[in-house]
């Protein structure tokens, strides 16, 4: 009991090392990839190649002066962030980021901090819950810009939300599970077990709705840089923007964590033979593939307008996801008979 | 909407205090009854869009009032960026105003420094070298490549499109080393002259641009594929902010915004000047009068004006650069050394400036933006009675509210884009 408690702690302070340093360094990457797609070098002053800046950038960020507007609703003004932060954060309790448990003196550390019966669920419900910080932040700042942010975002976050939940429905009738362990276990053996392949259309449509649930570009509106000076965080300033800022993150590693789950197998090597490279590293490589995509897409394309948005989510993405789920019922129905 | 039109421009709305209303079961009830409009009364939303704004391209400020996303109105406020320079011109000798007008529109200064100069030697019916008039077309192009690289790279950034901007600026830096060698700044150039230009095209510098104008064709289809087929441009961009032709020329629009709308005007095939009727190249012309057509009309003519500069230097003839008629130019530096007249000519010269014959006179140019004219009032002495400077920014931008009434706020930042604006100009 005693060393199952240890044990939990410790995979749990791990998990948000990691998870914390990988956020960090995952604004640190955008910034050097977006830089050598754009014909410069990215940050490359403080230590080498710049790989310190996360780390002033957090200082900087610290020592900045804690403004909040005068008109301002305090309480909520400074709740919000963190209601934004949180859930990201606990997200990740739920991720399993590798195949082998192992022990030393009797204390057995997990490769995920819970395996619950509901992952999937959790994960996606508390997705929901981070956009009533961005929602409650744009309000409470009392200004004209942050209001209109936060409610192009609920907008965004509702309607994509819907997307990315029905396109996992397809892959949860093929799996019969929705811990994400057991999803993952469904799926090894080798890249031809993926749900990617059955579920090509599911993943698309999880990705895009991935991209816009994160507010990323070609979705980026609610934070849309040329329209609405920031959109919902335009009056935050120092730690409690950051917060916003490594939600975000938080939120892009999680999408793409969810995606290598559910379609790319999670830990599981594309080929057997491959499997002396442990299932960690399998794990990561398919998460920074997405990050790296993500990065990708802001490089390259333009920002939709909000009418667009809302087209595309209301009147594509949502019938195609129900054909999916129409179509992989009925084939796992007849593939069972 | 009748009401909106006739209501009066509010310059200074301050700021909006948000009242709170109770809604209690009787109004809903009363809701239900008589339809929504009657009974919770709606305001406008009204966004004041900058001085301070990341993207209105400088000090503009806009006052918006919204219907949800919806623009109902759009009145612009101008005047943030005022320096008085056609007053400060008034105290200035002719060749000290060259400088000023480089700040007029600061992203081509070249173009500026071209429309003024121009005004003046048509007001003293000067001739100009033929020499002269080549480079000045050469430069007057490659400012216009600058122009446009620039207007490419924001326009893109305002819709999201990051990367562009990048590489227009890249190209561009090329054309501003250029710059550099030719004239010693980048920027604020002052470079021509009234009866020429103030140095020589060096062969270096002809050898960097042939490289340059060989080497653009590639680049130019960089940025295209990145934005021409990419349909979430074409989406932000297709029959938005249309115009039609006759409503542009009522506007008194001119440049790309004018050509988008079909309007064949371009002053450099109107009223030639310059070496441009000396050279083959076309003005390309918009059909829908929308946002992509004068992106498409931009990217053509960074192909005609890439194509100008080439034909220009193949037929560069050689010759003076610069008038002799010593009554404008400053005499050789030679004889200003051991000849008493002629630096007493030359102190004159500097002290006072040329004198010009009294009259008026208007002449446009056909900058990367539109027409710029200089309006110039001479009283016969080294400085202008008045100057008056017709800014296609500022005319461009007269027709903002009939061009943005009924799109969304993100499209606001594409329509400013659209005209190129830079405030510099526009405020003066």
């Amino acid at each position: 009991m005693v060393n199952d408690l240890i044990g939990a702690l410790i995979v749990m302070l791990g998990v948000l090392f990691v998870v914390l340093t990988m956020i960090a360094y995952l604004t640190y990457m955008e910034r050097k990839v977006l830089g050598f797609m754009q014909d410069r070098l990215g940050p490359m002053v403080v230590g080498p190649w710049g790989l310190l800046q996360p780390l002033a950038d957090g200082i900087k960020l610290l020592s900045k002066e804690d403004i909040i507007p005068s008109e301002a609703n305090k309480a909520i003004f400074r709740i919000a962030p963190v209601i934004s932060l949180v859930p990201a954060v606990l997200a990740f309790s739920v991720i399993p980021f590798g195949r082998d448990s192992f022990g030393f003196q009797g204390i057995t550390l997990h490769p995920y901090i819970a395996d619950i019966n509901v992952g999937i669920l959790l994960i996606l419900a508390l997705s929901s819950i981070g956009a009533y910080g961005i929602l409650l932040g744009g309000w409470a700042s009392n200004s004209k810009y942050s209001i209109l942010g936060a409610l192009r975002s609920a907008a965004q976050v509702i309607s994509y939300e819907l997307t990315a939940g029905m396109s996992v429905i397809g892959v949860l009738i093929l799996s019969g599970s929705m811990s994400l362990v057991k999803i993952e276990d469904a799926q090894s053996g080798g890249f031809w077990h993926w749900y990617i392949f059955p579920q090509i259309v599911a993943f698309v449509i999880y990705l895009i709705s991935g991209i816009a649930e994160t507010n990323r570009t070609p979705f980026d509106l609610p934070e849309a840089e040329s329209e609405l000076v920031a959109g919902f965080f335009t009056e935050y300033s120092g730690m409690r923007f950051s917060l916003y800022y490594l939600a975000e993150y938080a939120n892009m590693i999680i999408v793409s964590s969810i995606a290598t789950i559910l379609f790319l197998g999670g830990w599981d090597p594309p080929l057997p033979a491959l499997g002396f490279i442990p299932p960690v590293l399998w794990f990561l490589l398919k998460v920074y593939f997405f990050l790296f995509f993500f990065f990708w897409i802001r490089a390259t394309l333009p920002r939709l307008r909000y009418d667009q948005l809302m087209r595309f989510g209301w009147k594509i993405m949502l019938p195609i996801s129900f054909a999916n789920i129409i179509v992989t019922g009925i084939v796992a129905w007849a593939l069972q008979r | 909407m009748e009401s909106v039109e006739k209501e009066e421009v509010r310059t200074n709305p301050g700021v909006q205090g948000l009242e709170r209303r109770e809604i209690t079961l009787s109004t809903l009830r009363q809701a239900v009854l008589n339809g929504l409009d009657s009974t919770i009364k709606t305001d406008q939303f009204l966004l004041n869009m900058g001085p301070q704004h990341p993207s209105t391209h400088g000090v503009l400020r806009v006052l918006l009032d919204l219907d949800g996303e919806r623009i109902k109105k759009a009145v612009p406020d101008l005047g943030y960026l005022h320096r008085g320079t056609e007053k400060i011109a008034e105290y200035r000798t002719y060749n000290q105003i060259i400088p000023l007008t480089d700040r007029l529109d600061y992203v081509s200064a070249m173009a500026n420094n071209y429309a003024f100069v121009r005004a003046v030697e048509k007001l003293l019916q000067l001739k100009v070298p033929e020499r002269g008039e080549f480079i000045r077309t050469i430069v007057a192009e490659m400012q216009r490549i600058v122009n446009h690289l620039f207007w490419l790279g924001t326009q893109a950034l305002d819709i999201g499109a990051m990367s562009v901007f990048f590489y227009t600026f890249r190209e561009r830096e090329v054309l501003l080393d250029l710059f550099e060698k030719i004239c010693g700044a980048r920027l604020t150039t002052n470079y021509y002259r009234v009866g020429g230009v103030e140095g020589d095209l060096d062969q270096d510098v002809i050898d960097a641009l042939y490289k340059f104008v060989d080497s653009f064709e590639p680049h130019i289809l960089e940025y295209n594929t990145l934005l021409e087929h990419n349909r979430i441009w074409l989406a932000r961009t297709k029959n938005i902010a249309v115009i039609t032709g006759e409503d542009a020329i009522n506007f008194g629009l001119s440049g790309p915004t004018l050509r988008g709308s079909g309007v064949d005007y371009d002053l450099r095939k109107y009223e030639p000047y310059g070496a441009y009727d000396l050279v083959d190249w076309s003005v390309p012309l918009g059909k829908n009068g929308d946002i992509y057509d004068r992106y498409w009309i931009r990217i053509q003519e960074l192909r005609q004006s890439a194509s100008i500069i080439r034909q220009c230097l193949d037929k560069l003839p050689s010759g003076p650069f610069m008038t002799d008629d010593h009554k404008v130019s400053f005499p050789p530096k030679g004889r200003v050394m051991h000849n008493m007249e002629t630096l007493i000519h030359h102190f004159l010269l500097v002290v006072e400036g040329f004198k010009t014959p009294s009259g008026d006179t208007y002449c446009g140019t056909e900058t990367p933006k539109g027409e710029l004219g200089f309006y110039i009032v001479s009283d016969g002495s080294g400085k202008p009675y008045r100057m008056r400077i017709r800014a296609p920014s500022f005319v461009n931008m007269g027709a903002f509210n009939h061009m943005a009434r009924g799109y969304m706020i993100a499209d606001i930042v594409t329509i400013f884009g659209t005209y190129d604006i830079v405030m510099g100009e526009c405020d003066r």
